[in-house]
């Protein structure tokens, strides 16, 4: 074999290396469908509060020894559900409201963590470990996508209706209400599946910026789907490829893959792109 | 689903039995305890447009997310057909046409996709569309005269266009009863008549219509019951007898400009030869010859002093055509 073959296949032969792109493809592909969606119905900034707010029930969850997942994913959806009571029962506006209680609830759960001593890796937790998976997390990863992504599929219409004209979706006498808890329910479990590989803080642009590059290239709803799923797998794949030579940490070289492509969608996007504009206006003037 | 909604053509006529939207003295008070409707009480039946009138402010939007269901009023009820809206909701029985500023326009939906929402609660669980949807698709959006732009993404239509796009989804729902909130707003005057017709014809079909609007001339126009809200229903009932002047004071109140002949610049000199310009509550009147006029003579003096000069002399001139 050649040796820059050889040199560029070398990461497949570490199987820590093979078991972090499967699981990167199966979570980035699960963030990507869901962050469509969460594009479109104005909730960046949620996926961002459930990922900080998932912090005091991960130590909680270790403290009393129960399953870290569950302690995360209900921390997270409390995060979710005080925001809109303290919303619907004050004068504050939405994003102000989620903007104090996550911090307050990441804020807690650092206490806990020095409190009470528990044997968790913050900086694991706060930066993701994909090349360190448990035996069986691989599993449980691909598992979870997978039951999220089928249910997103087979409610994808619902939850499009749901996101572009809830009173519409009121109309023909679907439930909102349960749509919502859905809609958050799934997010707050994507997050804690992700956690896994991307951490705490990077979290929300796996859930953003897929979505946002499909809303960018493209105006049909379909296409956008396929656009993230492919923005999000192939930035996994080569975050977690080009962070073997980089020696960098994994969830940062993913994610920055994403913005790179983010850039590029921006910049050569069909209809409303900068270079499109910018030759629009070029041809209006002369 | 068990109850589904009568599919007949809504352009058939009225075989389907009369229904009844009965609003049951709603209060509906939102958490910072501003109270936007208080004890509000109306019925309608179905074969009517009803105008649902107020200012800004006045509960307009409000009631109709109680009616829909999306506000829970603290007190009283919302029934159709004496069942609960829910319901009602639930058979399918009620379109929403939402106001153009409620809509995401860079939603990434074609005019077909948002067309076959309307058909939603006829599909399974899946939203699959079948043969009988799409036709139903393809007849609404031909009856508003949108079929060609079925393939648009929504923002890229013109503001006369977004409405008929969502008026053609419902049309698909095939619903007895029609909500449209602000119908006119930011549409060109082709496309209100356009609209103003199709309601005509789904109120000859036994539908019952209800349009909230400011728009106050058009309301005589299409409307045969006017609700009239501040609040409150301050009267509802036949257009004739509800959209009174004294009415519309009460409901309007300093907000609405008056025109009034016998003050204005027009009845001193030309008294029958108007044109009248609408644009919302503010009129636009030419008189005689062009002429621009006011509605209040103080001040005008000058206006008035070069009228009766033109008429002095239009009299004293020889009229070689008119012998």
């Amino acid at each position: 074999m050649p040796p820059l073959l050889d040199a560029l296949l070398e990461p497949f032969r570490y199987p820590f290396m093979v078991e972090a792109m499967l699981a990167g493809t199966a979570i980035a592909a699960v963030c990507a469908v869901l962050s469509c969606y969460l594009v479109l119905k104005g909730w960046s900034l949620m996926g961002d509060a459930i990922s900080h707010a998932v912090l005091p029930g991960m130590v909680l969850a270790y403290f009393f020894g129960l399953p870290i997942a569950l302690g995360a994913f209900l921390s997270g959806l409390f995060c979710a559900v005080s925001a809109g009571f303290i919303r619907a029962n004050s004068r504050v506006k939405e994003d102000t409201v989620l903007g104090v209680v996550f911090t307050g609830l990441f804020a807690l759960g650092l206490v806990l963590f020095t409190k009470l001593k528990v044997d968790l890796h913050i900086d694991k937790v706060l930066f993701g470990n994909i090349l360190g998976l448990l035996p069986g997390d691989l599993r449980a990863t691909l598992l979870t996508s997978a039951v999220v992504l089928a249910v997103i599929v087979a409610l994808r219409r619902d939850l499009l209706l749901f996101c572009f004209d809830p009173a519409q979706a009121r109309a023909i006498g679907l439930r909102t209400g349960w749509l919502y808890y859905l809609l958050l329910s799934l997010l707050a479990v994507t997050i804690v599946v992700s956690l896994k590989a991307v951490g705490i803080i990077l979290v929300v642009a796996m859930l953003v910026t897929p979505g946002c590059v499909g809303f960018l290239l493209t105006q049909r709803f379909g296409r956008m789907l396929w656009i993230a799923v492919a923005t999000a797998v192939g930035s996994s794949f080569v975050g977690v490829y080009s962070s073997f030579f980089l020696n960098a940490s994994t969830a940062a070289c993913i994610v920055l893959t994403q913005a790179l492509v983010f850039v590029g969608a921006m910049a050569f996007a069909p209809k409303h792109g900068l270079l499109r504009r910018r030759r629009g206006a070029a041809s209006a003037s002369t | 689903m068990t109850e589904s909604p009568p599919d007949s053509p809504p352009h058939s006529p009225a075989e389907s039995p009369p229904l009844e939207l009965s609003v049951e003295d709603i209060t509906v008070s939102y958490p910072n305890g501003h109270v936007a409707l208080r004890d509000t009480r109306f019925r309608l039946e179905s074969g009517r447009i009803c105008a649902l009138v107020g200012v800004n402010g006045s509960g307009k939007s409000t009631l109709f997310r109680a009616i829909m269901g999306f506000v829970k009023p603290s007190r009283g009820r919302v029934q159709v057909g004496g069942r609960s809206m829910q319901s009602a909701l639930k058979a399918g029985l009620i379109a929403y046409v939402p106001q153009a500023e409620e809509v995401d326009w860079t939603f990434p939906v074609s005019v077909w996709d948002v067309v076959l929402m309307g058909r939603y609660g006829y599909m399974n669980f899946l939203r699959m569309p079948r043969a009988r949807d799409r036709e139903v698709a393809e007849e609404s959006l031909r009856r508003v005269g949108m079929l060609e732009y079925r393939d648009r993404q929504i923002g890229e239509l013109s503001g006369g266009q977004k409405k008929r796009v969502f008026l053609a989804r419902a049309l698909a729902q095939r619903s007895r009863i029609i909500l449209l909130d602000e119908p006119f707003t930011g549409v060109d005057v082709q496309t209100e008549t356009a609209i103003i017709k199709l309601l005509r014809e789904l109120c000859a079909a036994g539908h019952l219509i209800l349009v909230s609007t400011h728009n106050l001339g058009a309301v005589p126009e299409f409307c045969d019951w006017v609700v009239l809200i501040n609040r409150t229903v301050l009267a509802a009932g036949p257009t004739e007898q509800v959209f009174t002047q004294d009415n519309l004071v009460r409901a309007f109140g300093g907000v609405l400009r008056h025109f009034k002949f016998d003050e204005s610049t027009v009845q001193k000199h030309d008294e029958k030869a108007v044109t009248l310009l609408t644009d919302d509550e503010r009129p636009l009147v030419f008189g005689k010859g062009g002429h621009l006029e006011y509605s209040h003579r103080e001040g005008k003096e000058d206006v008035l002093a070069e009228r009766d000069e033109e008429e002095a002399e239009a009299a004293a001139a020889p009229e070689p055509r008119s012998r």
